[in-house]
C-alpha cells in the first residue's frame, strides 16, 4: 500500500455512532478526552435516543457523538455538516443523513460485518445506505470492525467501540500512548482484565487504521501552560453549585437536567451538602425553599415540565421574598415533547409562569463555562435582593462537552455561619427600602424576629391584609427589586461593530453559533454583530442605545415563531420567538426572528445563510455550505 | 450542698421560664366555637412546658382554617400554600435539624392536594410533630366534600349526598413504611388533646396526630353534634395516653400495645367505634434528617478547596 495522504485541517467534525448500548459513547469520550490532553479546543454533543433499549440496528437506536476538534484553544458552538461519520451499522448512519447532520462528501468508516451478515435484510439494507452515501458524494470506507475485534476478545459488542476509538487515533494521527493512558483512565474502576482488553483493542484499531487508511487527517494542537478542564454543562453547573457554596439541592429526576444531580450527588455531601431527591418536582421545590427560609443556601434542578409543576411554589418564593436558585435545563416542549434535544421554550415560562404578578431575575449562560461561574452570581442576587432567580441552561450546554480554562477556586469565599444575632429593637421581616425595595432577612432562631411569613398579602410586619394601598404597596416594592438590580447591570457588549445593518440578538447556548456566523459574515464584508443577553429580567440597560445603531434586528433563537410565508399568517396574528416578543413590547422596535424548533443546535451555516438573505443577496458572497440542511429526503 | 450542675439547671431553669403569654401572637380570628382554639392552646402549653425558647420554634402549615394557627403563635411560622407544609417542613428539619418543627393541616390539605407529600413525608419520618386538624369538610372555602366527610353527606358540591365511603387516614398511615407514631384525639376531650400532643413532641421521628374536630358553621352535626353522640374507644396502655375517668363516659377502653405494628394495623382499619389514644410508636425509627446529617462530612474552609481542587482534577485534561 502506498504511504497515507496526510491532510492537515484548522479544525474538523466528526461522529461516532452506534446502536443503544454498544459504546460509541465511550469511545467518543475517549477521543474527545485524547484531543482535549493533546491541547486541541473541541465542543461535542451527545447523540441520545430516547428509549432506554430501542430495537437494534434501526435509526432510533442510534447513540453516539458529534466532536468538533480544532487546531484553535476555544470552541463555542457544535459546528455545521460533520466531516467523518464512524458508524457500527447502516442504520445508524442512516439516522445521521435524517438528522441533515452530514456534509455529502463525509468520510464514511463503518463496519463491513453487514455485508455478509446472515440477515438478508442486514445486507440488503447496507448496500442501499451505502449506495445512498455513494451517490451523494461521500467516500466509504469498510472496515472489519467486528472481525478484528474476534481476534482479540470473544464478545464483540464488549470492545469494538475500544477498536473505533484507536481508527479514530490512527485517522487523526493522534498519540496511541495518550489514548491507552485516557482509556485506563476511563476504565479504572474496571478489572484489570477488562482495562488491559481496552487497551489492547484500541491499540489494534490503531494498527489497522495506520495499516490500511489510505487518507488520514491533523488538525494541530498548540499546547498551552494554562490549564484546561474538558466537561459538560451539567457537570459545570454541579461543580459551580458547590463553588458557590450552595448547601441543599432538592430535586425530583427529570432529563435532561438530571446528571447536574448525578454530578452533585457523588460529591456533595464532602462539602457539607446534601442531594435531596424529592417525591415530586413540586416537593422538591418546597424542601428547597424550607431549606431557605431557615437560613441555608438552596438550589432546585428541573426542566420544563418540572418548571411548570413548581409554578405555583415560585409564586411562594415570590411573595414571601425567600432566596432561591432555579436551574431549568430545558428541553423541547409543549408537554413531553423532545426530552433529550434543545429548545428555548421555556423563557416566557420562566418570566410570567406563575400566577399573579411574580418579578423574578432569569439568567442564562452561553456557553458550558459559564455553566460553572453563574451559579455564584445566582446565589448573591437571590440572598441580597431576596428573589427567585431562575437560571436557563439547556440540553445542548448539558449534555455537550467544552474544553475550557480550568477555574481558579482557590479563593472561593468562606461560607460565613449563620448570623443569629437578635432582631434589631423593632424589626420587620419585610422593612422594605422605599427606593429599591430591599430587605433584611430574618431567620428561625434570631431571638425577637419571630414572626409569620405567609403567602397572602402582607405589609412590611409580615401580617396578612387585605387592603387596596397595602396590596398596591407589595407588589411595588417586590418588583422594585427587578429595577435596583437592573440598575447594578452593565450594558452588554455587541460582538463586531456597535453599527451596522444588521444586529442578531440571542441568548444562551446559540451564542456561539451566531458569533461564528457574524465572524464568518464580517470575513465576507457584511455588515453584521450580534448581541447576547446573560440577562432577560430584567433586561440589561442600554438596549435602546445599541439598537439604534443598527438598521434591522433580529432575535436568533431555538424556539417557535410562525412563518411569514405559512397560510393565515398576517402582521396581525403572528407569533414571534420568545426573546423577540419581549423585546418588541420593551423597545416599540419592529423586531423580527429567526426562531425553529430543530431539536438540535443552529450551525452556524445556517445562520450565516440567514444573514445572507436579510442583508439581500450581495454578489460575490458565497455560502460556504453546498447543502444547507439536508431533510433526509 | 447542691452540685454546681444542679444549681445551674435550677437557675437557668428559673430564668427562662415562659408563661403562656410569650407563645401568644395576634388574636385568632378562628369562628366562635371552632375547635382550632383548644388546638392552639394546647400546643402552646406544650411549648411552655418544654420550656422552648419561642424563636427556636418553627410552626409550618399549608392553606385552610387550621393553618392560619402560625399567625397566632409567637414563634417563626410559615403560612404556606395548601397542600405543601410538609415539603416546607422537611426543608427546615434538613437544614437546620437544631429546631423543633410543628405542622399543621387540614384534612383537604393533608390527605387530599398534599396526599403524596403526607405518604412521604412518613416514610422519611423527620423529626416533627405533624397535626391534622380533621372537621371532615373544606370549611375555607365554604363547605366541599372532603377526603373524609361522611358518606352520603350533603356539601355544596354534593348536594345530594357524597358518593364515597371516607377515606381511613389511620389505616394509611399504619400502612407506611418507616411509620414511628400515630396517635387520634379530638378537640372535645381537651384533657386527653393535651396528652396526646404532649405525648407527640415527646416522640422522637414523625409523631403524626389526628384531631378529630367539629366545624361549627359548616358541619356542625359532624361527629354526633360535635362529640356528644360519638362512639369512641380509649386506647390504654401504661405507656400510651392516659385515659382520665371523666373520658370514661364518652367510650369504653381497650387494652392496647402501640409497640405492636400488627395489633396497631388491626386497630387502625376499625372505623366505629374511633379509636382514641396512641395507636403505635417505634421510637427506633432513624429520622431522615439525622440518617443524612449523619453522612455528611463538614470540611474546615482549606479542606472545602483542596476537595473542590481534587474535584476539578477529574475533569482537567491539561
Amino acid at each position: 500500500m502506498s504511504r497515507p495522504r496526510l491532510v492537515r485541517l484548522p479544525e474538523h467534525i466528526v461522529e461516532i455512532v452506534s446502536d443503544a448500548g454498544e459504546g460509541a459513547q465511550k469511545a467518543a469520550i475517549a477521543f474527545a478526552q485524547l484531543c482535549a490532553k493533546a491541547g486541541n479546543g473541541l465542543w461535542t454533543v451527545e447523540i441520545i435516543p430516547s428509549e432506554i433499549q430501542p430495537p437494534p440496528h434501526t435509526t432510533a437506536s442510534a447513540s453516539g457523538n458529534r466532536i468538533r476538534l480544532a487546531e484553535r484553544s476555544r470552541v463555542t458552538n457544535a459546528g455545521n455538516l460533520a466531516n467523518v461519520v464512524l458508524a457500527f451499522n447502516e442504520m445508524a448512519l442512516l439516522s445521521r443523513l435524517e438528522a441533515g447532520s452530514l456534509a455529502d462528501d463525509v468520510l464514511v468508516l463503518i463496519d463491513d460485518q453487514w455485508a455478509t451478515h446472515d440477515n438478508e435484510q442486514y445486507r440488503l439494507s447496507y448496500r442501499d445506505v451505502l449506495d445512498r452515501f455513494r451517490s451523494r458524494g461521500a467516500t466509504i470506507v469498510e472496515i472489519p470492525m467486528e472481525h478484528e475485534t474476534l481476534r482479540h476478545i470473544e464478545e464483540a459488542e464488549r470492545g469494538k467501540n475500544m477498536f473505533a476509538v484507536g481508527l479514530l487515533c490512527a485517522l487523526y494521527s493522534k498519540d496511541l500512548n495518550v489514548l491507552q493512558g485516557v482509556i485506563r483512565g476511563i476504565f479504572e474502576t474496571k478489572t484489570r482484565e477488562v482495562i488491559e482488553a481496552a487497551v489492547k483493542l484500541a491499540g489494534a484499531g490503531y494498527q489497522y487504521g495506520v495499516t490500511h487508511l489510505e487518507q488520514r487527517f491533523e488538525v494541530q494542537a498548540f499546547p498551552t501552560d494554562v490549564s484546561k478542564v474538558a466537561m459538560n454543562g451539567n457537570t459545570a453547573l454541579a461543580l459551580g453549585a458547590v463553588s458557590a457554596g450552595f448547601e441543599l439541592c432538592s430535586m425530583y429526576p427529570i432529563t435532561p437536567a438530571t446528571s447536574a444531580s448525578h454530578a452533585l450527588s457523588e460529591i456533595f455531601e464532602d462539602f457539607g451538602g446534601f442531594v435531596h431527591q424529592a417525591e415530586d418536582e413540586i416537593a422538591a421545590i418546597g424542601v428547597a425553599i424550607g431549606a431557605s427560609y431557615a437560613g441555608k443556601t438552596a438550589l432546585t434542578i428541573t426542566s420544563g415540565p418540572g418548571m411548570a409543576l413548581k409554578t405555583e411554589f415560585q409564586g411562594l418564593a415570590v411573595m414571601t421574598e425567600t432566596p432561591l436558585v432555579i436551574i431549568d435545563v430545558q428541553r423541547g416542549g409543549p408537554s413531553t415533547g423532545l426530552p433529550t434535544k434543545i429548545e428555548q421554550s421555556d423563557l416566557l415560562h420562566a418570566i410570567y409562569g406563575a400566577p399573579g404578578d411574580a418579578p423574578k431575575v432569569v439568567m442564562a449562560p452561553s456557553t458550558i463555562e459559564e455553566c460553572f461561574y453563574i451559579l455564584s452570581v445566582a446565589r448573591k442576587i437571590a440572598e441580597e435582593f431576596r428573589m427567585l432567580v431562575i437560571v436557563l441552561s439547556d440540553a445542548n450546554l448539558a449534555t455537550g462537552q467544552q474544553v475550557f480554562d480550568r477555574p481558579d477556586v482557590s479563593d472561593t469565599p468562606r461560607r460565613p455561619p449563620l448570623d443569629l444575632s437578635p432582631a434589631p429593637p423593632g424589626a420587620l421581616p419585610y422593612d422594605w427600602d422605599p427606593t429599591t425595595g430591599l430587605s433584611q432577612r430574618l431567620i428561625p432562631g434570631q431571638p425577637d424576629g419571630m414572626g409569620v411569613t405567609t403567602t397572602l398579602n402582607h405589609d412590611r410586619d409580615g401580617k396578612a391584609c387585605y387592603d387596596a394601598e397595602r396590596n398596591q404597596r407589595g407588589h411595588t416594592m417586590r418588583s422594585r427589586k427587578l429595577a435596583a438590580l437592573q440598575k447594578t447591570l452593565n450594558a452588554p457588549s455587541v460582538h463586531g461593530a456597535p453599527e451596522g445593518d444588521l444586529l442578531l440578538v440571542g441568548w444562551g447556548s446559540t451564542r456561539g453559533a451566531i458569533e461564528e456566523a457574524v465572524d464568518m459574515a464580517r470575513d465576507q464584508g457584511l455588515s453584521v454583530s450580534s448581541l447576547n443577553m446573560q440577562f432577560l429580567s430584567p433586561l440589561p440597560p442600554g438596549l435602546h442605545e445599541i439598537f439604534a445603531g443598527f438598521s434591522q434586528i433580529i432575535t436568533v433563537e431555538l424556539n417557535y415563531s410562525d412563518d411569514w410565508e405559512d397560510p393565515l399568517i398576517t402582521k396581525d396574528n403572528r407569533r414571534y420567538g420568545q426573546l423577540a416578543w419581549m423585546l418588541r413590547a420593551a423597545t416599540l422596535l419592529d423586531i423580527d426572528c429567526y426562531a425553529k424548533v430543530p431539536g438540535r443546535p443552529y450551525m452556524p451555516v445556517e445562520l450565516f445563510d440567514e444573514i445572507k438573505r436579510l442583508l439581500g443577496d450581495q454578489q460575490g458572497i458565497e455560502s460556504p455550505a453546498k447543502t444547507l440542511l439536508a431533510t433526509g429526503e | 450542698m447542691s452540685t454546681l450542675a444542679e444549681l445551674c439547671v435550677i437557675e437557668s431553669g428559673a430564668v427562662e421560664a415562659h408563661s403562656l403569654d410569650d407563645y401568644e401572637s395576634e388574636k385568632p380570628r378562628w369562628c366562635k366555637g371552632c375547635g382550632d382554639h383548644g388546638v392552639l392552646a394546647s400546643l402552646q402549653r406544650v411549648l411552655r412546658k418544654n420550656n422552648l425558647e419561642p424563636e427556636n420554634v418553627v410552626s409550618v402549615s399549608g392553606i385552610g382554617c387550621s393553618s392560619r394557627l402560625p399567625h397566632y403563635l409567637n414563634t417563626y411560622g410559615f403560612h404556606g400554600i395548601h397542600g405543601r407544609a410538609l415539603p416546607i417542613a422537611t426543608g427546615v428539619r434538613l437544614s437546620r435539624p437544631e429546631l423543633p418543627v410543628v405542622v399543621i393541616m387540614g384534612d383537604g390539605d393533608c390527605f387530599s392536594i398534599g396526599g403524596n407529600h403526607w405518604l412521604h413525608a412518613i416514610r422519611y419520618n423527620i423529626n416533627a410533630v405533624v397535626l391534622v386538624l380533621d372537621n371532615e369538610v373544606y370549611a375555607l372555602t365554604k363547605m366541599q366534600v372532603s377526603p373524609t366527610t361522611p358518606d352520603g353527606w350533603k356539601t355544596k358540591t354534593t348536594p345530594r349526598g357524597t358518593y364515597l365511603q371516607p377515606m381511613n387516614p389511620l389505616s394509611i398511615v399504619m400502612g407506611m413504611t418507616n411509620v414511628s407514631f400515630l396517635a387520634q384525639t379530638a378537640t372535645w376531650l381537651p384533657a386527653h388533646l393535651d396528652e396526646t400532643i404532649e405525648k407527640a413532641w415527646d416522640h422522637h421521628g414523625l409523631s403524626f396526630v389526628r384531631i378529630l374536630q367539629r366545624c361549627p358553621v359548616f358541619m356542625p352535626k359532624a361527629f354526633g353534634d360535635g362529640g356528644l353522640n360519638f362512639p369512641v374507644v380509649f386506647l390504654e396502655h401504661e405507656d400510651g395516653i392516659p385515659v382520665h375517668p371523666l373520658l370514661l363516659k364518652r367510650g369504653e377502653t381497650q387494652a392496647h400495645n402501640h409497640c405492636d405494628i400488627n395489633e396497631a394495623q388491626r386497630v387502625a382499619v376499625n372505623v366505629d367505634p374511633a379509636p382514641m389514644g396512641l395507636l403505635y410508636q417505634d421510637p427506633d425509627v432513624p429520622a431522615y434528617e439525622e440518617i443524612r446529617w449523619n453522612r455528611q462530612d463538614r470540611p474546615d474552609h482549606q479542606t472545602f478547596i483542596q476537595r473542590l481542587d481534587a474535584a476539578l482534577d477529574r475533569y482537567t485534561v491539561s
